[in-house]
Order: C-alpha cells, then sequence, then structure tokens
C-alpha cells in the first residue's frame, strides 16, 4: 500500500500511478463520512487494530495500568508484602535478593523482582511507583493540555495581531532552556510535603509542555474556523467562546489524541530525570524515576534494582510511543512528527 | 539575509533577558536565603551577610545591579559556594567537558542515525526497517540515567573494556562510555526523523525524474535524495541542542565529569545564586545562537528558503 | 534550431529499427499493484504498437492505468507494491523487461525520455537548473563538466528559454511552471531520445501556456524525428498531436485507432462518452455531457464489461460477460460486446442520434 494518501482537488485531474490505487479507497471513505459519522473513528480504529506495534502498545499499556492499581493489593493478598514492609524480625530477610530467589538462595516466587536493601518486595514497589509515574504523566499532561489547547484555539480563532502575537510568544519560550528553569523552580521551591512536591510537578511540567500542542490546536482551528458549519454558528449569534469550545475545539480531537498520547512519555520521561538529579517526587513516595535512581548506588552489587523498574519504565514509555505513533497513522497519514 | 539575522539577534537579546529575570525572579521569590542553613544564625551575622552580598538593598537595585554586570561586562559575579571563584572562571572551566561529549555525542549521532534511517527508508516495510524503528523507539525510551549504568555495568564492570568514569581529558577511553549514553536518543531521533524525510522524497516526483534519467540508484540518493530527505534533521538540530543540555547534565553526574551540568546541579542544590543566573544566561545565550546558526544554515540549504 | 549531441552516433542509431518497422511493441503487458484492499490490476493485458517517428495518445480517467502502462515500458513502477506480472516490451528488439537494471538505466533517459505532469515537482528544487540538464549528458554521453554546461544552455534556448545563460543556475523555484515544463522538455531531449513519453505534460498548466508547450513538442518531435507517446484525458489535446489513439478504461485497452477514424467513427461507448463531453463551442449552449458514475474500483472488479454500469449500451450480456476485443476496421479494435453495432452507428449520423436518445 502507498504511504500516502493525496485527495485530489479536481476528479479529472491525473492522479499519478502511486496514488491511483489509494484512490478509490479514498473515495469510498468520504462517500462515508456523510453517511454516519462516526465512520472516521471507526476507520482510524480499524487502521490502528492492523498496526502489530501500535496494538502489542496499546495492550502493554493496559496491563501496565492495571497492574499499578490492582497490583499492590494483589500482591500484599496473596504474599502479605506491602510495598514498605521491612522484614525486621528476620535478619536473614532485610538485604536485597534477586529476583525469584529465596534467602537461601533457592528459587521462589514470593519476589519475582527481588527485594532492596531493607528486604522491601521490589515487585510492589515497582507497580506502586508505577501509580505515581502513570499519575504524574497523565495529571502533568491535561494540565499541558488544558493551557495548550486554550491558548491554540484562542490564537487560531481570534487570528490577526493577537495571534501574531501569541504565536511569536510561543516562539520564543521554544527557543527556551525550559529543562533548565524547571530545575531552578524545583529547587528554589521545593516543598516540604511529598504531596506538595506532587503538585509542584505537575505545574512546573504541564507548564512547560504546552506549546506544541497549542501550534497543532491553533493549526487546526484556523483550517476550521471558515468551513460552513462554524460560519452557520456564527450566523445564529452564538458567542466566540462557545464557538471555540463547542464547535472548534471537539473537530481538533483526533491530533490532540494523539498529541496527548505522545506527551504522556514526554513527560513520564521528565519526571524520571527530575527524580535522577533529587528534584523529583519526595519519600516516602516514590516513581519508577526515584527507584531506577536508589538502584544506581547498588548497580554492580545489586543489578536488579535498577534493571527492574528501568525496564518496567522503559518498556511502558516504548509502548506508549507505539501507541501514539499508531494513533497518529491511523487517525490522519497525512500528519508528521516525530 | 543580513536583516534577517539582524532582526533575529533583536528579538534574541529581549529573550535572553527574560531568561535572567525569570531565572532572578524565582530565586528571590523563593522562600528562604542562600545561607539559611541547618542552623539559625544570629541576626547580627545575618546582617553582615546581607550587606556584604547587597541583600540589604530594595529589590530594584539588586536586579538592576546583576543585570548590569551580566549584559554591561558580561560578568556573573562570583560563587557563593566555591569561595573567590569567579563564576565566568567556573564556566570557562567545565565548559570545555559539556562541550566535547556534547559534541562528540551528536556527531555520532549523525552518522549512525542518518546510515540508519536512510537504510531503514531505502529497505521500506523489510524486516531490517522495522528492526531498527523498533530499536530506535527503545532508544527513545530507555532514559539515559538508566542506560549510562547499564552500559557500565555491563562494559565497565563485567567486561572491563573500558573505565568507567572520571574526566581524562580529550582523546580518552574514558569518553567511550558517556559519549555513547549520550548520543543513543539522538540516534533515535535522528534515525525516525531521516527515515520519515527519505521516505517522503523518495516518494516525490522529482526522484522520478532522477530515476527516469536512468541515473543509478546510488546516484539517485545521494545526490537528489539525501539533501531534501535531510532537511528535517538540520531542523531538529535546534531543539536537540536544548536537549542535549539536560542529556549533559544526567551523564555528567553518571559519570562523574566536571562539565557545566554537574555545576549546575551543585548550583541548584546548594542555592549558589549567582552561579545559577551564570550558568542559566550562558545556556540561554548558547542556544538562541545556535537557533539562529541553525536557521541560516537551513537558508544555505533549501534555496526556496529565504529570509527577509 | 536542434543541435544533435552526437551526430554519428545518431544516424547510426536511426538506422536501427525493429524488422517490422516498429519502435516500441508492447505485448500483453499486466501490471498488478497488491494492496490492502486486494490485488488491483492497474494495467491488464495490454498490447500496441508504436512506429517510428508517430505519436501516439493514450487517453482515458485518472486511474485508468495509462500512466503505469508507461511507467511499466522503463520499469520505474514503484515495487512493492506495483510488480509487471508478465508481458513483453520490445524496444528495438530488445525486451525491456528482461534487461539487467543497469541495461534498462542505459535506456532511461537516454533512449527513452519521460515528461511528467507536474513540472512544480518534478524538478529537485534543491539542485540548479544547469545541474539537472548536465546530469544528463554527462552519464549518457559522457561530457565533460564544461560540455555539458554548453550542451544544457543550448537545450535551454532550444526549447525557448529567453535569456538562457543568464538563467541556467536558477533553481527551478524562480521559474513559472510553463517554464518549468519548457526545462522538462530540455532535459528530456538532451541525448536525443528515440521515444518520448509526455505523461499529461500540459494538465497543470495554464491554457495559454498549454497550447504553448504542445506546440514546441510537436516542433521538437518534427525536427528530431522522435516518437512520441503523449498520455493525456483531454482528447482535444489528442486530436491535433498524434498519429493513433488509445483509450484506457479500468486497466484495459477499450479502443485503439488512427486519431482521425477513433474522431469520426468510434467503436465504443466509452469513447463516444467521452467524445460527447468534450465541450463543443458550436453546439447548444449551457449543456456539457458527462459520463455518468464513477470510474470503477479496479480492486474489486465484477466479472463482465467493467464499464457496464456506466454505459448507456448496456445489455444484459455486459454485466455477465467480458467483452471481446472486436477488430472494425484495419488498425481499429473495440473492446465491446456491441463494437460493430456501436461502429455502425457512428458511420450513420442520423442512427447515432436515435441510439443515443
Amino acid at each position: 500500500m502507498t504511504t500516502e494518501k493525496k485527495t485530489e482537488p479536481d476528479e479529472l485531474i491525473h492522479i499519478p500511478p502511486e496514488m491511483a490505487i489509494a484512490e478509490a479507497d479514498v473515495r469510498s471513505e468520504e462517500a462515508g463520512e456523510f453517511v454516519r459519522g462516526s465512520s472516521l473513528w471507526r476507520d482510524a480504529w480499524r487502521r490502528l487494530l492492523k498496526n502489530k506495534l501500535a496494538v502489542f502498545g496499546l495492550v502493554f499499556v493496559i496491563i501496565i495500568t492495571v497492574a499499578s492499581i490492582v497490583g499492590p493489593t494483589l500482591i500484599k493478598r496473596t504474599f502479605g508484602f506491602t510495598p514498605d514492609y521491612i522484614p525486621s524480625h528476620d535478619l536473614r530477610l532485610t538485604k536485597s535478593f534477586p529476583p525469584f530467589t529465596g534467602p537461601d538462595g533457592e528459587f521462589s516466587w514470593a519476589h519475582p523482582m527481588g527485594t532492596d536493601n531493607a528486604g522491601r518486595d521490589q515487585l510492589a514497589r515497582v507497580l506502586q511507583g508505577g501509580q505515581i509515574s502513570l499519575f504524574v504523566g497523565i495529571i502533568a499532561t491535561l494540565v499541558s493540555l488544558l493551557i495548550g489547547v486554550t491558548y491554540g484555539a484562542i490564537a487560531g480563532y481570534f487570528g490577526g495581531r493577537l495571534d501574531d502575537v501569541m504565536m511569536r510568544i510561543v516562539d520564543v519560550l521554544y527557543s527556551l532552556p525550559y529543562i533548565i528553569l524547571v530545575i531552578v523552580l524545583l529547587s528554589m521551591f521545593r516543598s516540604q510535603t511529598p504531596r506538595g512536591q506532587l503538585i509542584l510537578l505537575f505545574v512546573a511540567l504541564g507548564s512547560v509542555s504546552w506549546l506544541t500542542m497549542a501550534r497543532i490546536v491553533r493549526g487546526q482551528v484556523l483550517s476550521l474556523k471558515n468551513q460552513e458549519f462554524v460560519l452557520a454558528a456564527r450566523a445564529t449569534g452564538v458567542s466566540g467562546p462557545r464557538i471555540i469550545f463547542r464547535h472548534l475545539v471537539p473537530n481538533t480531537l483526533g491530533p490532540v489524541i494523539v498529541y496527548a498520547t505522545l506527551t504522556i512519555p514526554q513527560i513520564m520521561l521528565t519526571e524520571a530525570f527530575l527524580s535522577f538529579l533529587g528534584f523529583g517526587v519526595q519519600a516516602p513516595l516514590a516513581s519508577w524515576g526515584s527507584l531506577a535512581t536508589e538502584g544506581i548506588a547498588n548497580i554492580s552489587v545489586f543489578p536488579w534494582q535498577l534493571i527492574c523498574p528501568g525496564v518496567t519504565m522503559a518498556l511502558t514509555l516504548f509502548s506508549l510511543n507505539f501507541l501514539g505513533d499508531g494513533l497518529r497513522d491511523a487517525l490522519d497519514p497525512q500528519m508528521r512528527t516525530v | 539575509m543580513l536583516r534577517f539575522i539582524v532582526r533575529r539577534l533583536l528579538i534574541t537579546i529581549p529573550t535572553i533577558l527574560v531568561v535572567i529575570t525569570l531565572t532572578w525572579g524565582l530565586i528571590k521569590l523563593a522562600p528562604g536565603n542562600f545561607y539559611s542553613g541547618e542552623r539559625p544564625l544570629s541576626a547580627a551575622v545575618e546582617n553582615n551577610i546581607r550587606e556584604k552580598y547587597g541583600l540589604d538593598k530594595p529589590w530594584y537595585q539588586q536586579y538592576g545591579k546583576t543585570m548590569w554586570s551580566i549584559i554591561g561586562r558580561l560578568d556573573f559575579g562570583t560563587s557563593l559556594r566555591y569561595e573567590g571563584q569567579s563564576v565566568n572562571s567556573i564556566i570557562r572551566r567545565s565548559l570545555p567537558v559539556s562541550a566535547t561529549i556534547g559534541i562528540l555525542a551528536y556527531a555520532l549521532a549523525l552518522v549512525v542515525g542518518i546510515t540508519v534511517g536512510s537504510i531503514a527508508a531505502l529497505k521500506q516495510n523489510s524486516k531490517w526497517d522495522y528492526a531498527s524503528m523498533a530499536v530506535a523507539m527503545l532508544g527513545i525510551s530507555v532514559p539515559n540515567f538508566v542506560l549510562g549504568p547499564i552500559l557500565v555495568l555491563i562494559f565497565s564492570l563485567t567486561l572491563y573494556w573500558v573505565p568507567p568514569s572520571r574526566w581524562n581529558g580529550f582523546p580518552s577511553r574514558n569518553l567511550i562510555l558517556p559519549v555513547l549514553t549520550l548520543s543513543v536518543v539522538y540516534m533515535a531521533y535522528i534515525a525516525r526523523l531521516t527515515r520519515a524525510g527519505m521516505l517522503e522524497v523518495l516518494g516525490s516526483d522529482y526522484i522520478r525524474t532522477a530515476r527516469a534519467k536512468g541515473l543509478s540508484e546510488k546516484d539517485v540518493v545521494i545526490r537528489h535524495a539525501l539533501r531534501g530527505g535531510l532537511m528535517p534533521v538540520i531542523s531538529y538540530t535546534g531543539p536537540a541542542l536544548a536537549f542535549l543540555l539536560t542529556g549533559t547534565v544526567v551523564v555528567e553526574r553518571i559519570f562523574a565529569l566536571p562539565g557545566l551540568g554537574n555545576y549546575f546541579i551543585q548550583a541548584s542544590l546548594n542555592r549558589d545564586e549567582p552561579l545559577i543566573i551564570g550558568i542559566v544566561a550562558f545556556i540561554a545565550i548558547t542556544l538562541l545562537l545556535m537557533n539562529l546558526l541553525v536557521d541560516i544554515a537551513y537558508a544555505f540549504l533549501d534555496p526556496r528558503v529565504r529570509y527577509q | 534550431m536542434f543541435h544533435p549531441a552526437n551526430p554519428v552516433k545518431m544516424t547510426l542509431l536511426n538506422k536501427m529499427t525493429t524488422t517490422n518497422g516498429n519502435l516500441l511493441e508492447v505485448k500483453n503487458l499486466r501490471t498488478y499493484f497488491d494492496t490492502e484492499d486486494g490485488i488491483v490490476k492497474a494495467v491488464d493485458d495490454i498490447s500496441f504498437q508504436l512506429k517510428r517517428g508517430e505519436t501516439l495518445g493514450i487517453v482515458g480517467e485518472s486511474g485508468s492505468g495509462k500512466s503505469v502502462t508507461n511507467l511499466s515500458i522503463i520499469r520505474l513502477i514503484p515495487d512493492p507494491p506495483g510488480k509487471i506480472v508478465s508481458g513483453e516490451v520490445i524496444f528495438k528488439d530488445n525486451d525491456l523487461l528482461l534487461l539487467s537494471n543497469e541495461a534498462i538505466r542505459k535506456i532511461r533517459g537516454r533512449r527513452i525520455a519521460m515528461i511528467f505532469q507536474d513540472p512544480m515537482t518534478s524538478l529537485n528544487p534543491f539542485m540548479k537548473i544547469s545541474r539537472q540538464l548536465m546530469e544528463m549528458t554527462q552519464l549518457h554521453l559522457g561530457h565533460t563538466k564544461a560540455q555539458a554546461y554548453e550542451h544544457a544552455i543550448r537545450m535551454l534556448e532550444t526549447v525557448g528559454i529567453p535569456d538562457a545563460r543568464a538563467r541556467a543556475d536558477s533553481y527551478p523555484h524562480e521559474f513559472s511552471g510553463g517554464m518549468r515544463q519548457r526545462v522538462m522538455i530540455a532535459m528530456a531531449l538532451s541525448c536525443e531520445p528515440e521515444l518520448l513519453i509526455a505523461d499529461e505534460p500540459t494538465t497543470a498548466l495554464d491554457v495559454t501556456i498549454q497550447a504553448q508547450i504542445l506546440e514546441l513538442i510537436k516542433t521538437l518531435k518534427r525536427e528530431t524525428g522522435t516518437s512520441v507517446i503523449l498520455i493525456t484525458h483531454d482528447l482535444g489535446v489528442v486530436a491535433g498531436m498524434t498519429d493513433h489513439v488509445i483509450v484506457m478504461y479500468a486497466g484495459k485497452i477499450f479502443e485503439q485507432a488512427r486519431t482521425a477514424e477513433l474522431f469520426s467513427r468510434p467503436g465504443n461507448p466509452y469513447t463516444k462518452g467521452l467524445l460527447r463531453s468534450v465541450p463543443d463551442p458550436i453546439a447548444e449552449q449551457g449543456k456539457l455531457y458527462q459520463i455518468p458514475g464513477q470510474p470503477p474500483d479496479v480492486a474489486h472488479l465484477k466479472p463482465g464489461c467493467p464499464f457496464a454500469p456506466r454505459c448507456d449500451h448496456v445489455q444484459e450480456i455486459c454485466h455477465r460477460e467480458f467483452p471481446p476485443f472486436v477488430q472494425l476496421n484495419a488498425d481499429h479494435y473495440s473492446l465491446c460486446h456491441f463494437a460493430r453495432e456501436v461502429f455502425a452507428e457512428s458511420g450513420n449520423p442520423q442512427i447515432s442520434q436515435i441510439g443515443s436518445v
């Protein structure tokens, strides 16, 4: 199949051979859209399912999310370990075991990811870390969505000078070493409570990740705002903000979902990076980033302390990235960003 | 072209001012002070310190003084922690370390990324294409602070091929692991960008023209496709520089290298205010100038782009 | 006006023709595309000949397979997904489909040159015009840089680029669409090919420029004796330019005839439809004929005639059986169950009018 599908503006215009095949396909899809509105999403879903790596990503993301949520409880029920349970009654147990190993070096199902220095179950800790990492990723992405969509929609809808100024600001912000500023912010306003630090992280990460989103939404709104349905809404006296949020924003959903999917791993990576530097989530909360950082210290003796959270995180990011890529290809074969 | 450069510089200067002001403001707004450590200080000592560092003056005077010495004299002041060392001398000392690693890593990433990406594009949908793109995605997904120690574990602690850490100048075997660690992400991004760019170009009409001319596939790729296919990589170099900075921070910490990033983290942890502002300002200036250079390079490489 | 690149070689080449006087013979060519939707038979069992010095027009709607036919001749079908499944392309006693990649490259540009539809995108935007032209003669005629440069400028003058020497070092975006198509023609003719394939050379251009470009092709063809295949969807273009016409539909040849005869006595309902849809300034105003319906989805062709759903002569048999390729006259063939009836109708204007009501 050709990689690109282009609809020719004029039926009569010659379509180059490599696109001639796609032509019939495109036409039938277009015809379908008039019949049923959900066709776009159904087609996208069908295309997504054809993409093996994206399906793998989707499945893994679902598994890791569910495991992070119910996993710690499940482990507590079966083995009795909570993520911070230290077996202090037995000195033989308060040390780091390799994965699938019991106190005497025998095979054991008790700790599939081994234990940390205090004898805490790594699997439970990694799953609980997943809660934090995914939570930070999702909430900060929502923050960036909120800012980016609003900003982009306003710039695109009102256009003119306002648009010029707003987009110039985005250009300037783009060229800033924002991560450096985030570090300054986090180091200066270090919160005393883990919960406060978490909120600070959401704000800091969300407020630097909205730039691309704003650009995408603006572009979409610019191209949509002169279409009939918007003109009709305006003609019937619908107010500006209502047009933006009821008519324009919902129609930018496709690219926004795609980009949001790709923003989550980006933010999780940044959070891990900040945790590594000591500016991320604070103990007793732990994210994959902070667990891996703890593991680095013991890399030569207990490598599983780094590898288990590190690999879990890498696989999750890998899956999210492939899912985002797959969504992009499925929703809009024309859109290309890396 | 000249007008474009001048205009860009005119935007760049206020941007730098904004960055410095923002950093300065963050530091001033933050609760506490650099000297408020574990023990509470006596009022007299505190007053002495405040006077010594000009903290007793109103905020606009402090701001004005800081800005003037930075803008007017390019003097970032004296470090609070590294007694008697000027921020400028610390930057001068640490920059070569970061620059060496950064440049080597980006060069390696360009070579490997462009090669892998081009081959993947030329053999689209082949096993090689899928494999290299999956590996590239993995490269993007593995945090470099996880990758670095794993590389150390394998190549230094297990195989004893290369030394694990410490700065030993350039060239040195000590550079191999840090450069590799830093390079992987960019390799991955560049490979993906090259593949996408090449695919777009290889499907274009002018490549069909080149083939219809009777050129060999090698000439079609090298003479006609590569230039257009690599334009996305050129544009990526701007943002890449920004990421490179954060990357060096991690690598310098993992491998205990005395680079700019390491000093910056130390300064942030110690609240060494002049050093923080100095490094942030330096990074912002470098970044903006590099972005300008990338844009100029772009105009030279694509005859259709003309700035005015 | 035209400067032969290598006079001695040219005359030698001109003497070498296939034994039966045909420069090009396409036999039973099939080019399929393997898509998600199934196998698309873009070109399905096509045969035709081209005599030296003649011009052949290939007409059809988009997706009819006319471009794929010609890309198949010089083996430029993107593979995958495309594949030349079977057939022969005899060009001067050689089957091009059997040549090595190396050998076919020596044919491309040198003996068979192509002009593409969109001059805006068909030239390399990153390369100076002069270099793009020089590449041809450096590659095929072994020109040095200086020779190639001079030749490039002569070629640009030949195709009517004003002030060619000054403009040779421009980039394509500095030229207008018509000028770029002239550059494409100059490039294609640089090595004096024996066959020029022009794939919709004027579709992307303004009407006034279209006429100039067609006139240019005509003139150059007359001066060099190059054979031409002209691909177009516009029957108007074909009328004044070609000796023979092939009408393609859904990957098949529907009708093939001498140009004059095709226009005066079409033997296929599809051709008739195409002819009717050419706007006629003399005829009653305000009524533009259009063949009803859409071209078929070539991936899912039903048995029977692919044109049946749109045909005004359709009978029950057309949906059931694939039509025969009927010879109507010397050099005149039509793919239709009722070819003879349609042909007879066209010969008699009276019947024709009754028939089409």
